[in-house]
């Protein structure tokens, strides 16, 4: 009878270990993902038609003089082998050196680092506001009957088909244009802050309320459901304490992608709104051909990923218990 | 005489157009249990639903009289319900990973009802629910207050549900199928346990459709079919003296304590033949094991799954393998299909090499030992009808020996129209038929069966054995017989094989084992058996 908590007692005294162990894992797998990512940016670059001096020179229609061209070359090493290319760029990566943008002339680091703060804000209060509304919609549309259950459905399947550039669009309209409640470019406080975020949390928000009305549909079927109701506990009482944490599971898990959809959504997004940021940095970088701004963004955009995934890891840890115990079971 | 505890009039509950209980009644004594049994389909757990307001949504109750304590419950609503729930009927349900939520700890799912039904403070919420645990034979309350379902092997989890039960004291306890799925030596203690509370005062509903199991312990027994009561009665009159057809059934169903060949349903043929004219020990075993060792990494830990296992099955023969969940019995099966690689050991098919052959060599020989599983269903691709499933399954036989769909239906009992249907429309019993035919399929001369009735009510689990039985006579086939109840194991098996912790701890004759059982874990499996006992 006992063998169940001799089991636990053993899991007790090596759960620091486990914890350690995991992190471990997580951080290997990031530098190597890192690795990765700078590795494909950078030969995938290489790819792309066009001489990078004459980037640096403000593009082909610069005219610029053979001479100068050379100088460029050396001046980037681009007239090194590609292999010892990559090398010296990847060792300049690990001391933290991104390069000097060709079109800006400074460098990568402190440009990304200027831009990153305000992407940031825009993707996590579109996070948050996301997750704040599928909660809300998802135990609104399971607690109303048949009606609220279709209404909550339809709302969900809209929310989630709306592309971000036509709701900004239409948010401007609205709430600048006619109502003009709120500015319709970023001006930096918080009411430019409001029409950029609800543009990108909407239809983030619809998909997370039908992964989350789904889940909790199937955890109020559940035995343990019966249990609580037999013991006397409340409709609110069931969704509050039972089917609410349960059906956060799943949308925890996804919040490490839901951010790089975010983030990606931040280009249409900050460029309509005129907002500072990565995304309007990197657009403009594109279309200099700035290869070190664009390279800069996939290794941050890339980090930013790696941090959140591992900070969602731990979370859906936290939130379910079950996912200590059966990484102790294999 | 005070009034019932519970009193129950013509209870009816429907859905929709359909009736699912009709005209019930019945009373509940305090400190009496009384029984409701059937099978799957019968009423009884939306019985008890009702009795809670829980039978959920689209019922539609009526009873003439339902009073509990003197109460009227027809007119209670769902704040009144509310209130009802824990203080005055307790209710346990079958052990389920997760009849408890599998995110929080026992002290929290078990305090809650004392959190909405009383005033008391954290530390005495804590006190209370320590003393319950205690009460249900918790090891080490204390900790277990931290412990999740998921932590906790099957019958602690029914022990913790019996003490989210009993946490308020409540004068009735409902209790839900609350031994299926346990191993027997566990479903005795929880029995055990049930009539502890019960003789402290506490009215107890139990639901089952295992007579044996009820016999132990109810006072009354209500036989409900089809949502009606069949009969009712003191369980002795009722066990000894049964009225119905029906009743007779249930009683004969219940496997433990016949001998090998009895039929469990009454009137059916295919009476076994005795074992001596079936087995001929001039050709050697068809199947032979040879100190099998298969070990398995556990949190870190080795754990040999399978320690030095080794057995024969004769031709003609059943060999019974009997074993606690966790004995390694599933692992003998799958190494004994060659599924799984021995560490150590062997196996042998009609005295030549099988488990260290090649995939590629072993795969004609595969059709020699078909494969019964305890869970039907999700062996099955559930897109696929009987017909296709069975058609598959010929096609691994031998060319020129193919039975058709018809013929293999036929040999199972199953009407022909069944095979356009899909599993999942099937019934349980049903289903295993169809398993049946598909391993019956491919011609085999030993068919692997690893708990082929236990998921299965005992009325058709009797004759799904029963149809093994009168296979077996018609075409010599060998069973290896795995399962972790005893009863079944007797009547099916000419020889025994107990297993516990990986290895084989007694072998011997069905009768000589359960007779004279030599070890001391053997005596208790026994002893523990589920079978019909008449109340002193």
């Amino acid at each position: 009878m006992t063998p169940g908590l001799q089991t636990t007692n053993r899991v007790d005294r090596s759960r620091s270990h486990r914890v350690l162990r995991w992190l471990l894992v997580r951080l290997g797998g990031a530098a190597f993902v890192l690795w990765a990512v700078a590795t494909l940016t950078f030969f995938a670059i290489r790819l792309i038609p066009g001489d990078p001096a004459e980037a640096v020179l403000g593009g082909p229609g610069s005219q610029a003089s053979q001479e100068t061209l050379d100088q460029v070359r050396r001046d980037y090493g681009l007239d090194l082998p590609l292999g010892v290319q990559y090398l010296n760029a990847l060792g300049r990566l690990l001391t933290g050196d991104l390069g000097t943008s060709y079109a800006l002339k400074v460098p990568v680091a402190d440009l990304l680092s200027a831009q990153l703060g305000g992407t940031l804000i825009l993707a996590f209060s579109a996070l948050l506001v996301a997750w704040a509304s599928a909660l809300a919609l998802s135990l609104w549309s399971t607690g109303g009957g048949r009606i609220a259950g279709s209404v909550g459905q339809a709302i969900e399947l809209t929310a989630a088909a709306l592309p971000h550039f036509w709701l900004a669009t239409v948010l401007i309209a609205i709430f600048s244009s006619a109502l003009g409640w709120l500015p319709p470019v970023s001006t930096g406080g918080v009411l430019g802050l409001i029409l950029p975020t609800v543009t990108l949390a909407i239809p983030l928000a619809g998909f997370l309320a039908q992964v989350m009305r789904e889940t909790m549909l199937d955890t109020l079927d559940a035995p343990f459901i019966v249990s609580a109701r037999a013991r006397g506990e409340s409709e609110g009482g069931i969704r509050l304490r039972h089917a609410l944490r349960h059906a956060s599971l799943p949308a925890i898990s996804l919040s490490g992608w839901a951010l790089g959809y975010l983030i990606s959504g931040a280009v249409v997004v900050e460029t309509i709104f005129a907002r500072p940021g990565l995304g309007r940095t990197l657009l403009q970088a594109v279309t200099l051909r700035d290869v070190p701004i664009v390279t800069g963004v996939v290794l941050l955009v890339a980090l930013v990923y790696i941090v959140m995934t591992i900070l969602t890891d731990a979370a859906s840890r936290l939130a379910d218990p079950r996912l200590r115990t059966a990484e102790g079971e294999r | 005489m005070t009034a019932p505890l519970l009193e129950v009039t013509g209870l009816s509950v429907a859905f929709g157009d359909t009736t699912v209980v009709q005209d019930l009644t019945f009373t509940v004594e305090p400190g009496q249990c009384v029984a409701l049994v059937g099978e799957s389909g019968s009423g009884k757990s939306v019985t008890a639903r009702s009795l809670l307001g829980l039978a959920g949504r689209g019922s539609h109750i009526s009873a003439s009289r339902m009073q509990l304590s003197g109460r009227d419950l027809t007119t209670a609503s769902e704040r009144d319900w509310r209130r009802i729930r824990g203080p005055e009927i307790g209710l346990v349900l079958q052990d389920a990973l997760v009849s408890l939520d599998p995110l929080r700890p026992l002290g929290r799912e078990i305090g809650d009802s004392l959190r909405l039904h009383s005033t008391l403070s954290a530390t005495a919420v804590r006190a209370r629910v320590i003393e319950v645990l205690r009460q249900v034979g918790m090891p080490d309350p204390e900790r277990a207050l931290t412990l999740r379902s998921g932590e906790l092997s099957g019958g602690l989890r029914q022990r913790a549900l019996i003490a989210a039960a009993l946490a308020l004291d409540p004068p009735l306890v409902i209790a839900d199928e609350p031994t299926t799925a346990l191993d027997v030596t566990i479903q005795a203690r929880i029995l055990d346990l049930l009539t502890e509370v019960k003789s402290r005062g506490t009215g107890i509903l139990l639901i089952s459709h295992d007579l044996a199991v009820v016999s132990a312990i109810a006072d009354r027994v209500v036989v409900m079919k089809d949502g009606r009561i069949v009969e009712a009665g003191p369980t002795r009159a009722l066990l000894e003296s049964p009225r119905e057809e029906y009743t007779r059934r249930l009683i004969a169903a219940v496997p433990t304590d016949k001998p090998r060949g009895t039929p469990l349903v009454p009137g059916s043929t295919g009476v076994l033949p005795a074992r001596s004219s079936r087995w001929t020990d001039a050709v050697g075993p068809v199947l032979e094991a040879r100190s099998l060792v298969k070990t398995y990494s556990r949190a870190g830990d080795r754990f040999r799954a399978v320690n030095d296992v080794s057995f024969e099955v004769a031709r003609g023969e059943t060999l019974g393998l009997v074993g606690e969940s966790g004995s390694g019995k599933t692992t003998v099966a799958r190494l004994a299909l060659a599924l799984t690689r021995a560490d150590e050991g062997d196996v042998l098919l009609d005295g030549a090499p099988f488990s260290t052959m090649r995939e590629r060599d072993r795969r004609p020989l595969r059709s020699r030992i078909g494969a019964i599983y305890q869970d039907s269903l999700s062996s099955f691709d559930p897109r696929y009808s009987v017909r296709r499933i069975l058609t598959d399954a010929l096609d691994t036989a031998p060319v020129g020996d193919r039975s058709t769909v018809a013929e293999l239906l036929d040999a199972v009992g199953l009407p022909t129209g069944v095979a356009e249907s899909r599993p999942l429309f099937l019934s349980g019993g049903q289903r295993q038929r169809v398993s049946i035919a598909r391993a019956l399929a491919a011609r085999p001369e030993l068919i692997v069966c690893d708990e082929p009735v236990s998921a299965l009510d005992v009325t058709v689990q009797a004759q799904v054995l029963d149809l093994l039985n009168r296979l077996q006579a018609e075409r010599g086939l060998s069973y290896l017989f795995i399962s972790h109840d005893l009863g079944v194991v007797r009547h099916m098996s000419d020889r025994v094989a107990v297993m516990k912790d990986g290895r084989i701890v007694e072998t011997g004759t069905a009768t000589d084992v359960f007779t004279d059982p030599q070890h001391p874990y053997t005596a208790r499996l026994v002893s523990d058996a589920p079978r019909l006992t008449l109340p002193s």
